[in-house]
């Protein structure tokens, strides 16, 4: 790939003005829609079970429903031969084994249990505050690294960046009604350090080019460096993106909503680092005096 | 510039690499499923002969064994396949009797030289073998309720020893008020009760014509109640764990107050849940006087159901935290009944109180904590309200003959099931405090082999779409980044292994993630040469430069990422661990395998050479 020169931050207030409605979408969404918690937030129960034949949902559902059990939900999972039954707020950590045996004595062929989950209540919620103040302190461990390692106005750049991404992602799952459970966390967090990976790599790009170009105007400066780095970006995000897609078709149900986490999220960060954390670094008026001189040079003779 | 790394360097990293082999090799044997048989009894051991009884067996019912064998913990028998393992647990189970412990288990098959260095295979997660995990949550208010209950006992009779006069002894709400007529009485007990109970905050109060003294825990003293609880609680669920016969149990603190509990291989969760949830002892009461009454009388109900009833003194014998061993039998008449032995001290109490009440009745009585809970709408949100009780019933009442020593046998149980179970836990002990479960996951064991399955799948894929595009975009040095890419996850599989940690189903998507993000350093790197190149640099000055000048990038960029990857192992459970640590690990390992031994390969192969044309 040689050096491409394409204007991109001639593009930015278009660049800015999509990513805002983007950000407006997924705000809404998540206000009006929210998050389609799975089990691990809300608390409740779920069983998966194979049948040795794909039986008929409704069945199951009737046959459930005979037995007392009308507040669930039958599913598919992965394969017709799978089904999944799922019910909110439980009353007793017995239940998942009572269903199980409804269905088993019940049906005419081989029920075998696949797995079987009870959460109660509170430790969803606690699970779902973990998470969230997990998040948080990602985000406030990035801005100061970043801080300390370039300069003031990068870490705000990089950590608008990622919050970009994570709401997007979020507004993602809520606008499509993806379930969230810890696994998509997980990604999501992968999907902070990956993106974030993305913008110290342009941002270092700029730095360096701080010192080097001296008569470059900033925003030429960093209209270069976005450039220059603009091939690494596209084909570390594109083998990244490879296996992803090979997670999301060949890694099973239980991965699923996960990979498709970290393929949105990675999108979207491949994204912002090449847009976003630009742009904000140029609206925040960067200057050569910003970096220059820094007390970081001997790392460059760190080679091994 | 001649891009040479002296022979030291060929040799370390030739080093590394060959220990990472060695230490990643294991994984490539796969584990064998077995049953692992021990015993919990001082009379029984696994031995040649009880290994030869369960092979008889199992050639009896045609089932094929692979290896049996003596451990030090006891007798492993491997099997060619699961079916076969889930097959042979009954029948060797049946044919050893009792007293062994049959548990299902995956062994290695690491050959002995490698084991002997201390290499091994990772460790499954749940997800991937199969299994239950269980969150307890202790309930440590009742356990502040129970010790102030026992304490107003020893309290009132501290008083009647001292001849002070109360009138009743309350608990309520973490509060023992005890009411008296005088004040002067209330003087005297206040005095006597902080000597002898220093544990307690005191405090007075009149009402009316009535003194009360409300005693309650200092602050100190509930702490060390309630970690003395949970300390407890985790011993006697180890204690009951090992009665199930579970291979590589975990049983571990979490938080203030829970407990984590992971059975790899059970399947049978009711079961697993009733013993470890159980909250059941004994207690031996004398059966009150015709003329006794009053507040020191309960009445209660037999567990047979016939409706019997029988007045039994509150004050008791012994509870069963004095049993130091107990088994399940029969008697003569066929049935179930539980052999009781009692520690020294538990011996002592039973005979002196025996001693003097021979011909009179005494009662064993059954209790159970229970909690239920309700959903009852606060706030407009659903909350969940647990109220916790016990469950009191007679199990036997009879005429004591002669003096009981150290020990006896009770009957009047329901089944053998109820009689084994009884003397499980009676062996395991009682539990400090109730417990109930706040989380619980059932893992079976074909989605646990098929999640390996997709995993290994998916790794395959990915790394092979990976290596094709590495080898097409940069040509040789695809090459010398795909040697990388494979040292890599080597060295990956290595560190899990040294370090047992557990892999997860997320925690090979962890590794797959890697796969991808680890050639961004070769990336990284190959495009600065690049750079150099077009810029007109000699190849060698290129070389050198690239790697040189990306190396602050990686750097900083892996760092951030390995903070995140820190954040999601300390927030993260179970699964999502798995995840962080592939994660984490892949990028230390990454960081190494993309600099240092792609460097090595590129020196070898283009250093101390002139103006050669690279190919990338």
């Amino acid at each position: 790939m040689k050096v491409t020169n394409i204007p991109f931050m001639a593009m930015r207030k278009i660049v800015a003005a999509f990513s805002l409605v983007l950000i407006l979408i997924s705000l809404g969404s998540l206000a009006t829609k929210g998050l389609q918690f799975g089990l691990d937030f809300t608390g409740g129960t779920l069983i998966e079970v194979a049948y040795e034949e794909a039986p008929k949902l409704d069945d199951v559902r009737a046959l459930l429903a005979e037995n007392g059990y009308t507040d669930v939900v039958v599913q598919n999972f992965g394969s017709p031969t799978d089904v999944v039954v799922r019910m909110a707020n439980s009353y007793t950590p017995t239940l998942g084994d009572e269903v199980l045996s409804t269905l088993q004595n019940h049906g005419e062929t081989n029920v075998s249990l696949q797995r079987s989950e009870f959460v109660g209540a509170q430790v969803g919620e606690e699970l779902r505050e973990q998470g969230g103040l997990g998040m948080l302190l990602a985000l406030a461990i990035v801005m100061i690294y970043v801080a300390v390692r370039f300069q003031f106005k990068f870490s705000v750049a990089s950590v608008a960046a990622l919050i970009h991404d994570v709401i997007i992602t979020l507004g993602f799952f809520s606008l499509f009604e993806v379930e969230f459970d810890l696994t998509v966390l997980a990604a999501l967090l992968a999907v902070v350090g990956y993106s974030l990976n993305d913008t110290i790599v342009v941002c270092d790009r700029i730095r360096e080019n701080f010192r080097i170009m001296r008569d470059t105007t900033p925003f030429d400066l960093v209209n270069e460096s976005i450039n220059q780095t603009l091939g690494r970006t596209l084909i570390t995000s594109l083998t990244t993106l490879f296996v992803l897609v090979v997670l999301f078709v060949a890694g099973g149900e239980a991965i699923h909503n996960f990979s498709m986490a970290l393929l949105v999220g990675i999108v979207i960060g491949t994204y912002s680092s090449i847009f976003v954390a630009a742009n904000l670094l140029l609206g925040m008026n960067v200057t050569r005096e910003d970096l220059v001189p820094t007390p970081k040079e001997e790392l460059e003779d760190d080679m091994p | 510039m001649l891009n040479k790394y002296p022979l030291w360097k060929y040799l370390l990293i030739l080093l590394v690499l060959a220990l990472g082999l060695l230490y990643a090799f294991p994984n490539l044997y796969p584990d064998d499923p077995a049953l692992q048989l021990s015993t919990q009894k001082s009379t029984a051991i696994v031995d040649e002969q009880s290994l030869q009884k369960a092979k008889n067996a199992l050639a009896e019912a045609n089932i094929e064994l692979k290896q049996a064998e003596l451990t030090s913990a006891g007798g492993t028998l491997r099997f060619n396949s699961g079916e076969d393992q889930l097959a042979a647990k009954p029948v060797v189970a049946a044919a050893l009797g009792e007293d062994f412990v049959t548990a299902l288990n995956l062994v290695p098959t690491t050959p002995d030289w490698l084991s002997s260095l201390g290499a091994g295979p990772a460790k499954l997660g749940l997800d991937l073998r199969g299994g239950v995990h269980f969150l307890l949550e202790v309930d440590t208010p009742a356990a502040l309720k129970q010790r102030l209950e026992v304490s107003a006992s020893e309290m009132k009779a501290a008083l009647r020893n001292e001849r002070i006069r109360y009138r009743s002894v309350d608990v309520e709400d973490g509060i023992l008020s005890i009411r008296f007529l005088k004040e002067s009485d209330l003087d005297l007990a206040e005095t006597l009760l902080k000597r002898d109970f220093s544990e307690y905050r005191y405090a007075t109060q009149q009402d009316g014509s009535d003194f009360y003294l409300n005693v309650s825990f200092t602050e100190a003293a509930k702490k060390e109640i309630e970690s003395y609880a949970l300390q407890q609680n985790l011993t006697t669920l180890r204690n009951r764990v090992n009665e199930l016969g579970v291979a590589e149990p975990l049983v571990q603190r979490q938080g203030s107050n829970r407990i984590v509990v992971e059975l790899p291989g059970v399947q049978d969760t009711a079961a697993a849940k009733r013993i470890i949830g159980a909250t059941a002892n004994l207690e031996f009461h004398l059966e009150a006087g015709l003329d006794d009454k009053g507040a020191d009388i309960e009445t209660l109900a037999f567990r047979d159901g016939s409706g019997r009833t029988a007045r039994l003194e509150r004050d008791l014998i012994i509870t069963g935290d004095s049993v130091s061993d107990a088994s399940s039998s029969f008697d003569e008449n066929g049935r179930p009944q539980v052999n009781i032995n009692l520690d020294s001290k538990g011996g002592k109490q039973m005979s002196k109180v025996t001693r003097s009440a021979v011909g009179r009745n005494m009662a064993v009585v059954f209790i159970e904590h229970k909690s239920r809970s309700r959903f009852v709408e606060k706030d407009g949100k659903m909350e969940e309200v647990r109220r916790s009780y016990s469950e009191k019933g007679i199990i036997s009442l009879a005429t004591i003959q002669t003096t009981l020593g150290n020990s006896f046998r009770i009957t009047g149980l329901d089944s053998p099931r109820e009689s084994s179970e009884l003397a499980l836990l009676l062996r395991a002990g009682a539990l400090a405090a109730p417990i109930y479960f706040v989380e619980e996951r059932t893992i079976g064991p074909s989605l646990g082999a098929e999640n390996i399955k997709l995993g290994v799948t998916s790794a395959q894929i990915g790394l092979l779409v990976v290596m094709l595009f590495m080898l097409v975009y940069y040509k040789v040095f695809g090459i010398f980044a795909n040697i990388s890419l494979a040292l890599n996850i080597i060295l990956l599989m290595a560190c899990m292994s040294l370090l047992s940690a557990t892999l997860t189903l997320p925690g090979i998507a962890g590794i797959v993630l890697t796969m991808g993000m680890a050639v961004d350093a070769n990336v990284l790197i190959f495009s600065r040469i690049k750079e150099e190149l077009a810029n007109g640099t000699p190849s060698q000055q290129a070389i050198h430069s690239g790697f040189n000048r990306a190396f602050t990038t990686i750097f900083d960029a892996n760092i951030t990422t390995l903070l995140v990857a820190v954040i999601l192992f300390a927030v993260g459970t179970g699964p999502v661990k798995g995840f962080a640590v592939t994660l984490s690990l892949g990028i230390i390992t990454s960081m190494f395998t993309a600099i240092v031994v792609t460097r090595a390969q590129v020196n070898l192969v283009y250093g101390g050479r002139k103006n050669k044309k690279l190919y990338i």
